[in-house]
């Protein structure tokens, strides 16, 4: 079962530079979450400050009643045995093979016998496509391995928070997409709380449950993932349909007279592309937080772009799709896949009621996903 | 970037910090049994094979030199005999402590920051950390102990062989008496010489070690970052062991003043 993270008021500087002020979110428990932003925002340092590996100059953050920034070592020793944080890279230890290296949490922290941590070790690193490398040094296996290598090291107790610091760099489309398959995968199993930072545009449409946005040293916004899709919001706006018009400029921001000239220059904002829908695990069955397409939208009066919750056609086998009729209508599922700013997506399929008895859908592959055209 | 008085003594405090941190956690390990028995012979057995070597070829021409000027100046005054003791003196009191500080800082020291600088830069040690593994108690207290055998090892060496370097080159270039040579060691040099080089030696051991651990665990970004910390920590070191080399000398001629004759 997952645990939630609170995070209250946090504010963080070295020396004079704010890194960014008063953050304030909640990760829900059990749910897929995404942080975004600008190269240089302080994601991987918001990440440290989960673990306690960074303090903050303010704020708290609240695991399970403890205040991890400001909590005794022996408690932070607890609380950090609920976490499997993926580092950039893997951060594996150099001197250790890959089955060492995955083994080392058993190890250390259980007292079990050689035989159920071998039995532990090999189901991770076939859950994340690595049998045969076991003996192998982490110099000597290419970077996606070794992400791999450090997320099964990650999985190995079975953790409560997941943490996951850019899991998609220096990974090419298809393995993106069968690590992003696999993230969802396993929150249907572990229902693990997951935070993934990320600059991955088509992982943060597609997968998690909450998106969060960092922005100009404070966070422009974090919520339920239609919620910021289907946002007007200038900003979020413009980085999760990765656009060049905006307030975000090559660097950090754009001044007034470029805003000026902008809007000036009549270019019209292209419209709110379609909202993708959301990766279903492999077996077929639900998310117990997958919530069903278009609920928050029509929760809060919100009309989703057209053409949302349609997968590209003829992918997966779909059962009659039970979201709201306006956002699926069939010309809109055929002009999809031709209208440029489309997103297709890799698993269809918009329907999340659990029971589904449909054909066994095809896991993400090769091929169908194209890229918005920025 | 601004320069800013308090940085060398925050630095300094952090440095202690880490000190008191590796020590306090290091002995609580061996206490409850989870001491690195593996790691400390591990790094012992790497930084005794950098240094051994290049101790060696230090300690004979250093012995030999100082046999070589002071059986110069004893023939002058005619006490040629005494070249044995005073060649011991010097390079047991003063030559080996001062060979060991500059191979444990410039071999054992730079390997030992390397190695941790650029597991930091790797996120190794963030790692660690986060899968509930002090990295002082696992890796840094290893290597201090480790250092500290090393160097009382590498101080008997340097005094042996130093010694014999003198001996060859007094009796074999400047015609000296090998008998009158060895006899004379107990002339001027005691054992208690010995013990306190010995002492220096451990000493330098430990701060070496334990500088060049903290420089390894705080390079400042990158593996630029992490060449800057290993020269950083060797100058460190030098200046620190040399100043601690003066200080123990001091205290040990007042507190035996038989010994400053």
């Amino acid at each position: 079962m997952g645990v939630e993270v609170k995070v209250e008021g946090l504010t963080k500087s070295f020396g004079r530079q704010v890194i960014w002020e008063d953050v304030s979110l909640t990760l829900p428990k059990g749910e897929i979450s995404v942080l975004l932003g600008p190269s240089g925002t302080g994601k991987s340092v918001f990440l440290k400050h989960l673990i306690g590996l960074l303090r903050p100059d303010r704020g708290h953050v609240w695991i399970e009643g403890n205040d991890v920034p400001r909590v005794s070592e022996k408690q932070l020793y607890q609380v950090r045995k609920m976490f499997g944080v993926l580092f950039q890279d893997g951060a594996l230890f150099g001197s250790m093979s890959i089955y060492d290296n995955v083994a080392f949490p058993l190890r250390e922290h259980t007292k079990k016998g050689e035989s159920e941590i071998k039995n532990i070790v090999m189901e991770k690193l076939e859950l994340t496509g690595l049998l045969g490398a076991e003996a192998k040094l982490p110099g000597e296996i290419s970077g996606g391995m070794r992400k791999r290598a450090g997320l099964a090291r990650a999985l190995v107790l079975n953790p409560e928070i997941l943490l996951f610091d850019e899991p998609d760099s220096g990974l090419d489309p298809v393995r993106t997409a069968y690590l992003n398959q696999l993230i969802v995968d396993l929150n249907a199993q572990i229902e693990a709380t997951m935070l993934i930072v990320t600059h991955d545009i088509n992982t943060a449409r597609t997968v998690p449950d909450n998106i969060g946005l960092l922005y100009r040293r404070h966070l422009a916004m974090f919520g339920p993932r239609e919620m910021l899709l289907s946002s007007q919001e200038p900003v979020v706006r413009q980085f999760l349909n990765a656009r060049r018009q905006g307030p975000i400029g090559m660097a950090e921001e754009k001044d007034a007279a470029e805003l000026e000239a902008e809007k000036e220059s009549g270019e019209e904002l292209p419209p709110l592309p379609p909202i993708p829908p959301q990766i279903t695990p492999t077996d077929g069955s639900a998310r117990r937080t997958q919530r069903e397409p278009g609920s928050w939208l029509r929760e809060h009066g919100v009309e989703p772009p057209p053409g949302s919750f349609t997968g590209p056609e003829g992918y997966g086998e779909s059962a009659a799709p039970t979201a709201p009729p306006a956002s699926t209508t069939p010309t809109g599922r055929a002009s999809k896949s031709r209208s440029r700013s489309s997103q297709s997506e890799e698993t269809g399929d918009s329907s999340q009621n659990g029971g589904r008895s449909s054909a066994p859908r095809k896991r993400t592959a090769a091929g169908a996903r194209s890229r918005s055209a920025t | 970037m601004s320069f800013s008085v308090a940085a060398p003594f925050r630095q300094s405090g952090s440095f202690f910090a880490l000190a008191i941190d590796t020590l306090v956690q290091g002995f609580r390990s061996i206490r409850h049994g989870r001491f690195q028995w593996r790691e400390m012979i591990e790094q012992a057995w790497f930084i005794a094979s950098v240094t051994i070597l290049p101790t060696m070829l230090v300690s004979i021409p250093f012995g030999a030199v100082i046999a070589l000027q002071i059986g110069n100046l004893s023939t002058q005054v005619g006490a040629q005999s005494f070249t044995g003791s005073a060649a011991v003196l010097a390079i047991v009191r003063e030559a080996s402590p001062i060979v060991v500080a500059l191979l444990i800082s410039g071999a054992g020291g730079s390997a030992i920051c390397a190695d941790l600088g650029s597991r930091k830069i790797r996120d190794e040690i963030d790692a660690m950390e986060v899968l509930g593994i002090s990295p002082l108690e696992r890796l840094v207290f290893p290597r201090v102990l480790a250092s500290i055998i090393v160097a009382v090892l590498l101080n008997g060496l340097v005094s042996v062989v130093g010694v014999m370097g003198g001996y060859a080159f007094n009796v074999l270039l400047q015609h000296g008496t090998p008998g009158a040579y060895i006899a004379s060691f107990t002339a001027l040099a005691r054992v208690s010489d010995v013990v306190v080089g010995e002492l220096k030696a451990g000493l330098f051991g430990l701060v070496a070690a334990l500088v060049a651990s903290y420089k390894g665990l705080n390079p400042k970004g990158g593996p630029k970052g992490v060449g800057d910390a290993v020269n950083q920590s060797v100058i460190i070191t030098f200046m620190l062991l040399f100043l601690i080399n003066f200080v123990i000398t001091e205290i040990y001629f007042t507190v035996d003043p038989s010994r400053s004759v």
